[in-house]
């Protein structure tokens, strides 16, 4: 028997028996159309991550106190010290290094902001003129913090543009005074919308000379101090002095931890790629059991057409022929099936993609081959017991239709 | 040539035996007309079945043209069923959702006979067996004369050498039956050896040769 004769012969008793031939190419179709949207969606977020990660800063490397690993224990723990913090002074050393293109501290806190009768709890960022490029952040109105000696605290502050709006509504922010904690701050410039970063809202923070967020928090250490290396080429370079200025300056004891945005999006990249195939192979359990639902329909298909599989060994199909013709028929369902799903599925992706236009949401190429490979497989797999269980019918006993 | 050689066949049905053809030896020439009667359960179906290839016999001999065909595998088998042999069963055995045309196409299409030949060699049987107006019609659009006269241009197609018909009048109307028998005489005169099974004694009449079958074995073999 040639190939087309069983394809059509195979496509004409799917034809025979549509319902059954319909639920079955939905169940296969929806396994693959959900392996395809839930993988396109963490394929998405970890596109999103990245992208936000990214638009921290370029070829950054982060100093944060306090070390995560540890290697034995060492003599501050023994005397139930804290760790050493970060100074300016660190700082300062740090920015000398000559990979170094520019540094900006970073001191965290909260204080409570208000004008006249208006006034609300605000995260305050205390940082240097260097911030604006480092992280890179747009000004709306007026101008960042003034370059200079960063120990200067000078009485000046930058507002997010929610809190500009929520304070001053429409009336002119920049030159005005506020009230930050204890103390007075002019307003010399409005941040542009940057929108949400890493679960940061920098629309709603004030940014102060990292020296006034020091007597406004009455602390002397910092958050973290973010580096921005002079290439992508000398990152590791610049990890590793300022490792080693840290070391020296805290007379020999490892009790920062430095880390590279690039290790950290690495990290990030592996853990959303493992999520993204777990999901998938989640979901690819649902094109497991299309395909058992393939293999009981075929079942009921051989019970069915008992009287004519004798008929067609009668007029001298060999078993290997009845086996094909089956074959044929769980196949076509397969492809029918995965096509079906696979069109479901981008149809599924865009449509999410418009309703989440910030999510980048497109199926992995290894995604989609391996949802429609499954579906193949399984379905292909799954009519081998109903092939063979035709293939074998007593052709007398078939014929009379037991 | 179709020779049986002390051929028996025995079921077991439950913890019992039941021996359907006890040493059975029938020599059959070329072109022969060969009716076989009997009561149900005398052995005429099995014996049938034996000779279409559909049964292997518990032990004996099984000649076809001269070659032992006993014990060849299943595909080889189906290979000299496809060839020699045309099966014409009581109901029709169509297949439902195909055409008439494509239901006599079909044992060409399994023997994997080029598309050009099968249509030329449908539309020449369906003509000369006046179906002509019905050969897109299904089954169930077709009287029960027309589903057998399909029925016979499909075990004729593959022009055997042997068509082996099972009461193929007993699901018709008498007038309708007479038709379809002498339709299945009239390819005696191609030379085909036509073995009739049926329990109706005037249609086994007609036969040349008549063979009468009891407890499954022969009862009488005689040349009329």
């Amino acid at each position: 028997m040639k190939i087309i004769d069983t394809l059509q012969f195979a496509l004409g008793s799917l034809r025979g028996s549509p319902t059954r031939t319909l639920l079955m190419i939905l169940a296969m179709s929806i396994g693959v159309a959900a392996v395809v949207i839930l993988t396109a969606l963490g394929e998405g977020a970890r596109r999103y991550v990245i992208n936000q990660f990214s638009s921290l800063g370029t070829n950054l490397v982060i100093v944060l106190p306090g070390r995560t690993e540890t290697a034995g224990i060492g003599p501050g723990m023994l005397l139930g010290q804290i760790p050493r913090e970060i100074s300016l002074e660190d700082a300062e050393a740090i920015s000398r290094g000559s990979t170094v293109k520019r540094i900006a501290p970073l001191t965290v806190g909260s204080a409570t902001l208000s004008l006249n009768a208006l006034n609300r709890e605000v995260v305050v960022l205390g940082s240097t003129s260097n911030l604006l490029a480092v992280r890179h952040m747009n000004m709306g109105l007026g101008s960042f913090l003034p370059p200079g000696d960063m120990h200067e605290s000078a009485p000046v502050c930058v507002l997010g543009v929610k809190l500009k709006r929520e304070l001053f509504g429409n009336e002119q922010a920049v030159g005005a005074w506020v009230r930050l904690g204890d103390r007075r701050f002019r307003v010399i410039g409005v941040m542009a919308t940057q929108g949400e970063s890493m679960g940061f809202n920098t629309d709603e923070i004030v940014i102060v000379p990292v020296a006034s967020a020091h007597q406004l928090f009455n602390t002397s250490g910092l958050f973290r101090i973010l580096i921005e290396s002079k290439s992508r080429d000398v990152i590791e370079q610049t990890k590793h002095d300022a490792e080693e200025i840290m070391f020296q300056r805290h007379n020999g004891e490892k009790d920062v931890t430095v880390i590279t945005q690039d290790a950290v999006l690495a990290t990030f990249d592996r853990i959303l790629t493992a999520l993204t195939m777990a999901v998938g192979g989640i979901a690819s359990i649902s094109l497991a059991v299309a395909g058992v639902l393939i293999m009981n329909v075929m079942l009921i298909a051989v019970a069915q057409r008992v009287k004519e599989i004798g008929l067609l060994k009668a007029l001298g199909a060999p078993p290997k022929v009845i086996r094909t013709m089956f074959f044929a028929e769980a196949a076509l369902l397969s492809v029918i099936g995965s096509f079906a799903g696979l069109v479901l599925g981008y149809a599924g992706s865009i449509l999410i993609g418009q309703i989440y236009p910030s999510l980048p949401v497109s199926p992995p190429w290894w995604a989609v081959l391996a949802a429609c490979g499954t579906a193949l497989g399984t379905g292909i797999l799954f009519s081998v017991w109903p092939a063979r269980r035709a293939a074998k019918l007593d052709p007398v006993a078939a014929l009379a239709g037991r | 040539m179709i020779e049986l050689r002390n051929v028996s066949r025995s079921f077991v049905v439950g913890d019992q035996k039941v021996t359907a053809l006890r040493d059975i030896n029938l020599l059959l020439g070329n072109g022969e007309y060969l009716s076989i009667m009997g009561p149900s359960g005398s052995g005429k179906s099995t014996m049938l079945n034996l000779l279409g290839l559909l049964d292997r016999p518990t032990s004996g001999e099984y000649l076809l043209d001269g070659g032992n065909v006993t014990d060849l595998s299943d595909e080889q088998q189906a290979r000299v069923r496809s060839e020699k042999i045309g099966f014409v069963f009581q109901s029709f055995h169509l297949v439902p959702r195909l055409t008439a045309a494509q239901n006599i196409e079909l044992p060409m299409m399994l023997a994997g006979i080029p598309v050009e030949e099968r249509k030329q060699r449908v539309t020449k049987l369906i003509e000369s067996y006046g179906l002509t107006a019905r050969s897109d019609h299904r089954p169930d659009q077709l009287s029960g004369g027309q589903r057998q006269r399909v029925a016979i241009a499909r075990a004729t197609v593959m022009e055997p050498s042997v068509l082996l018909a099972d009461e193929p009048t007993g699901n018709l109307d008498r007038t309708t039956g007479w038709e379809v028998l002498k339709l299945l005489e009239g390819l005696l005169n191609q030379g085909i050896t036509l073995v009739l099974v049926t329990h109706d004694a005037e249609i086994g009449a007609r036969a040349k040769r008549q063979l009468q079958m009891l407890d499954g074995a022969i009862l009488s073999d005689k040349l009329s």
